[in-house]
């Protein structure tokens, strides 16, 4: 297959259902209302010359390559900025045009190095292929248009290069900053012939500016000024496949564009229906971990983690791991083994692992990661509105009229589906934010918030109460849909308890610290602004009362009849690519895939048959609990396939004296992870480039990711957990993921119509996809909820065991960045560390000053749990008593000081309220050191020089 | 008692403390129901054994569960899909 660049239409698809009629070169096209003349010549097989438009931007009009002749018309208009209009009669080809095109190209031209042949972008240039179709000759002014030629290129960018000479000034950059990114990092300076593209501040440079490194610009730019720097090291790509980023649940798709075997770039799939031809600086860019250094490829043993460990085949690595299983298994019973599924690794993956979990070990000891960020949303939404999935769609952001954001903060953690969400608030929609840091979205370029509730860290219950008394107590309800859809009796035992003054913005003042009259104003705004949509993260779910917020959300969003429709609705925003898959595919101990649980003997009874074993009907431990049953004796063995519990977990000790009390650790991953300190095998894993297989987004879309390469360890995932099987005796058969997927679908009911073979045909199916839904199903609780009614959920606030007092004043929220992903075991091992090296701890002037501590200055934050040490940055992003940092890097380990309080319904940790105190340090903490040391010694392989210590 | 039975501990009471605005009956059928269909047995015969000390809604649902009574469901978290149903997602 050759390479093709994905076709560009030059304007953007026009969404009115009004056809219009017009003849283009004698041929009769109808196109909807509002089309340009550009696009109607475009979908219709022809094509006009273009350079300044594209069709992910509003037709700008600068150019003049796009001229065209209209019959009855003056002039020669641009069709970029012309709509079609009924019985227009226009001509895109006459000598006329050809000759006013050409002159503009000579412009051009004369401007722009001739160095095609040796250009990076050669073949792969619109200008030049532009050139070529007006048939551009002779340039009569010259080459030595003085402009640009001779402009330093600006490589400060790890990943895409700024050659200033190249630049044609048609702006498509600064308006794909602008327009698709919201970030506006890019200006046009200057005027006329000496214009050229910076970034914003006339000192920066593509790395010092505001640039997110979406890659959007490169992407718009016709020409090489803006080009990937793998196009210029690797050569052009020769060919691409279709596949679907592997960080976070946004799911967005990408090109990988190939040269040989190697990948050449990522570029955003236009056809893409989560990311809608956009991307983030880790999908797009940070994919070099895949051949990182740090990557294993060989299995490795060893019989106790003191020592170090040793290479072996498959073969042998399989059976010391299938004898520990067993042997553990006669002494100790089914119920000492267990395994974690990973929300990074495909649907079929998952499927795979907790099959081996419950048919060969025996057991129901499944977890998945969602246990430690939404579980508490499956807990909340399901118990109010009947089933736990997002509402909407990432489209219907578009019809939002205010937008409730709460304890999420997507342009890091989300960043594509943020950067709609701020073009929907450029356009007008209404901003509310409750978070105790004042996160980006609060004031970004042309976006200021409404109203920013800084709340008090784990309060997120009284604020969320607070507001549906302002709504009941004020007459804000909207009584007609309470009526119709939800359950009314529960409804006025919810109304009447909100109403209790115990639950007025005042009296709770005390507790949120939020501004009664602010909170007022803002639950005044959600409820009587139109379209009202909330949005919500893991600042709601990592809470003691994360499933008693969800349902406090869903609370506020029945009582004003925000649901059922585009641009309303209840939204968790994921974390990882695939934990929705992984829920779907029964991950949780309690349930087998389709959410059924595993004491239902029909259930249970179906897997039986099809697997031909015995299931455990009970259900199994939670990953936390695993810990605790191990550190008691009645736990004994793990396998662990892309997770790093020991980092990502919260009480990294209690972790670790979990791990440390097995006979058997099994670590199936990319790299040699913390975990993996703890681990006796270690079974090498494959990046989602060198497999094939299925994810599922935030919006239940199932997207098909696609092998581009053979795996550098030898096996896709799903073959090393059939390895593994077939080592326990198990006598599995796969010889694809297509095979996995279709005994999914014959086990799981909303899966009955999926198939790989569909997948590839289709892009993408939103589940449930079966008798009822042929074609999958984008939007939930239209004209009802999935059952029955809504119920209203009394949420009483209870405030959390974790408690300031005098040893430990402050209280510790926790976070992402956009560059880094989690535990950082990818983007760590990618150039994406120039815009985060360290994980640092934010902490207000006033709370600085106290301690006398200077921005940059080295800290202890200690908690009741354990200490560690970071740099402090003074800002007041976050309010005084409240600090904050990431948990990217291993050598801070934010969760040592974390504690092992969780939610009450689903025990998911509650990373976001820890009280700490922060003192001057000097070195490391005893931690630290310690965790160091076992680190080193842990991480030796045999016959491998030690690499000095960093 | 070891630090698991602690945990238990708080596990239970503090189920318990979420569903106690539900009226002191009411709240111990939801707790017996949510340990019932959450906890691994090795946890509830750990509680079953270790009651001395939990909070009366939480030790009133350990009673009742240790008795072998199977409660009723008290909420939509604890309905289950059949097994030919589409119907709920629990995704986190
Ligand atoms: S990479 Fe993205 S953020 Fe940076 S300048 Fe380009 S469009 Fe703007
Ligand atoms: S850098 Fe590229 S997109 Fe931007 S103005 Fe220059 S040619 Fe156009
Ligand atoms: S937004 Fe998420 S899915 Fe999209 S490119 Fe970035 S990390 Fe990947
Ligand atoms: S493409 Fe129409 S004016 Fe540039």
């Amino acid at each position: 297959m050759g390479y093709e660049r994905q076709a560009d239409f030059g304007t953007p698809e026009a969404t009115s259902d009004e056809p219009v009629t017009l003849t283009i070169d004698g041929r009769e096209v109808t196109v909807p209302a509002g089309t340009s003349v550009m696009r109607a010549a475009a979908e219709s097989g022809g094509s006009i010359p273009k350079l300044c438009a594209t069709d992910n931007l509003k037709a700008y009009g600068s150019c003049r390559m796009c001229l065209v002749e209209i019959e009855g018309a003056r002039g020669t208009p641009a069709s970029c900025t012309t709509p079609a209009t009924p019985g227009m009669v226009v001509h895109t080809q006459t000598p006329r045009l050809q000759k006013l095109r050409r002159g503009v190209m000579e412009l051009y031209i004369s401007d722009h190095p001739l160095d095609c042949l040796t250009c990076s972008a050669n073949n792969d240039c619109e200008l030049q292929e532009e050139a070529a179709n007006v048939g551009l000759r002779d340039v009569r002014y010259g080459y030595e248009g003085t402009s640009h030629l001779g402009l330093p290129t600006d490589t400060s960018n790890p990943y895409f290069q700024f050659d200033p000479s190249k630049c044609i000034v048609c702006s498509r950059c600064v308006r794909a900053c602008a327009e698709v990114q919201g970030t506006f990092a890019l200006t046009i300076d200057g005027r006329g012939f000496a214009s050229m593209v910076s970034a914003s501040q006339a000192s920066d440079n593509f790395l010092s500016s505001e640039c997110v490194s979406c890659g959007a610009c490169v992407q718009a730019c016709p020409t090489a000024t803006l080009q990937e720097k793998a196009v210029k090291d690797v050569g052009l790509p020769e060919r691409s496949v279709v596949t679907t980023c592997a960080y976070c649940g946004v799911g967005c798709t990408f090109r990988a564009e190939m040269r040989g075997e190697q990948l050449v770039r990522m570029v955003p799939y236009k056809d893409g229906k989560a990311n809608r031809g956009h991307s983030c600086v880790k999908g797009r860019f940070a994919w070099g971990y895949a051949n990182h250094k740090d990557r294993i490829t060989s299995p490795m043993i060893r019989d106790s983690i003191d020592q170090p460990w040793r290479e072996v085949s498959w073969d042998e690595a399989l059976s010391f791991a299938a004898n520990k299983l067993n042997g553990i298994k006669q002494q100790y019973g089914a119920r000492a083994l267990g395994g974690i599924t990973s929300s990074r690794c495909t649907n079929e993956e998952t499927f795979l692992v907790q099959k081996l979990v419950r048919g060969g070990f025996g057991s129901n000891n499944v977890d998945t990661c969602a246990r430690v960020c939404h579980s508490p949303t499956g807990y909340g939404l399901k118990t109010t509105f009947g089933t736990s999935a997002g509402t909407q769609d990432f489209d219907s952001v578009m019809d939002t009229d205010v937008v409730l954001l709460i304890g999420a903060n997507p342009t890091d953690g989300h960043p594509v589906f943020a950067s709609r969400m701020k073009r929907r608030l450029r356009e007008g929609a209404k901003l509310i934010v409750i978070d105790p840091r004042r996160i980006d979205l609060v004031r970004s370029p042309h976006i200021e918030a409404a109203h920013h509730l800084p709340l008090q860290p784990g309060t997120n219950v009284a604020v969320l109460t607070a507001m549906a008394h302002v709504i009941v107590t004020e007459g804000l309800a909207n009584d007609q849909f309470i009526r119709e859809r939800c359950e009314v009796d529960e409804y006025e035992d919810w109304a009447s308890f909100v109403s209790d003054v115990k639950h007025s913005p005042e009296f709770l003042e005390e507790v949120t610290r939020v501004p009664a009259q602010d909170l007022r104003e803002a639950a005044r705004l959600y409820a009587t602004g139109g379209n009202a949509a909330i949005y919500y993260g893991l600042g709601v779910t990592e809470h003691s009362q994360g499933s008693s917020t969800v349902m406090a959300i869903a609370n506020l969003a029945m009582v004003t009849g925000n649901i059922g429709r585009p641009g309303v609705g209840v939204n968790p925003l994921r974390g990882q690519n695939n934990v929705q898959g992984a829920c779907d595919m029964g991950s949780f101990p309690h349930e087998l895939s389709g959410y059924r649980h595993i004491s239902d003997v029909e259930t249970r009874a179906l897997f039986e048959k099809d697997w031909g074993v015995a299931l455990d009907p009970e259900p199994g431990l939670r990953i936390n609990n695993m810990l605790d049953a191990a550190v008691d004796g009645s736990f004994r063995a793990i396998y662990i396939q892309g997770e790093d519990i020991l980092q990502s977990d919260p009480n990294t000790q209690h972790v670790a004296a979990g791990l440390s009390a097995m006979d058997c650790v099994i670590v199936h991953d990319l790299f040699l992870n913390e975990t993996a300190n703890y681990a006796h095998v270690f079974l090498p894993g494959s990046t989602f480039l060198e497999k094939n297989g299925t994810f599922t987004n935030a919006e239940r879309r199932i997207q098909p990711v696609r092998k581009v390469m053979e795996p550098a360890n030898g096996y896709e995932d799903w073959e090393v957990t059939q390895l593994l099987a077939n080592a326990l005796g198990l006598n599995w058969t796969y010889t694809h993921p297509s095979e996995i997927m279709d005994e999914i679908a014959r086990l799981t009911p909303s899966f009955a119509g999926v198939s790989w073979e569909r997948l590839c045909a289709e892009d993408s199916l939103q589940w449930p996809v079966n008798e009822e839904y042929p074609d999958g199903s984008p939007i939930m609780h239209q004209d009802r909820f999935v059952r029955g009614k809504g119920k209203f959920v009394v949420t009483e606030y209870v405030p959390t065991d974790e408690k300031t007092g005098p040893r430990f004043p402050l209280l510790l929220t926790t976070g992402r960045i956009l560059s880094q992903y989690n535990v950082g075991a990818q983007t760590r091992r990618t150039a994406n560390t120039v815009w985060h090296a360290e994980d640092v701890l934010e902490m207000h002037p006033t709370d600085a000053e106290n301690r006398g501590l200077n921005d940059g200055d080295w800290t202890k934050l200690a908690s009741r749990t354990g200490e560690t040490t970071l740099r402090v940055r003074v800002t007041d992003r976050v309010a005084p008593g409240v600090v904050y940092t990431t948990f990217h890097h291993p050598a801070t380990q934010a969760n040592v000081v974390t504690t092992d309080y969780s939610d009450w319904a689903t025990n998911c940790p509650e990373y976001k309220v820890t009280a700490v105190q922060v003192m001057p340090s000097n070195g490391p903490s005893e931690w630290q050191e310690e965790y160091s040391d076992l680190s080193e010694r842990s991480r030796r392989i045999e016959g491998e020089e030690m690499e000095p210590a960093e | 008692m070891s630090s698991t039975i602690d945990t238990l501990h708080r596990m239970a009471d503090q189920i318990a403390r979420n569903f106690q605005h539900m009226g002191v009956e009411s709240a111990v059928e939801a707790t017996a129901d949510h340990i019932n269909m959450f906890w691994d047995p090795r946890m509830k015969d750990a509680i079953f054994a270790n009651r001395e000390g939990l909070t009366p809604i939480a030790r009133a649902a350990i009673d009742e569960l240790a008795a072998g009574i199977e409660p009723e469901h008290q909420t939509r978290a604890t309905v289950f899909n059949a097994v030919d149903e589409v119907g709920h997602v629990d995704a986190g």
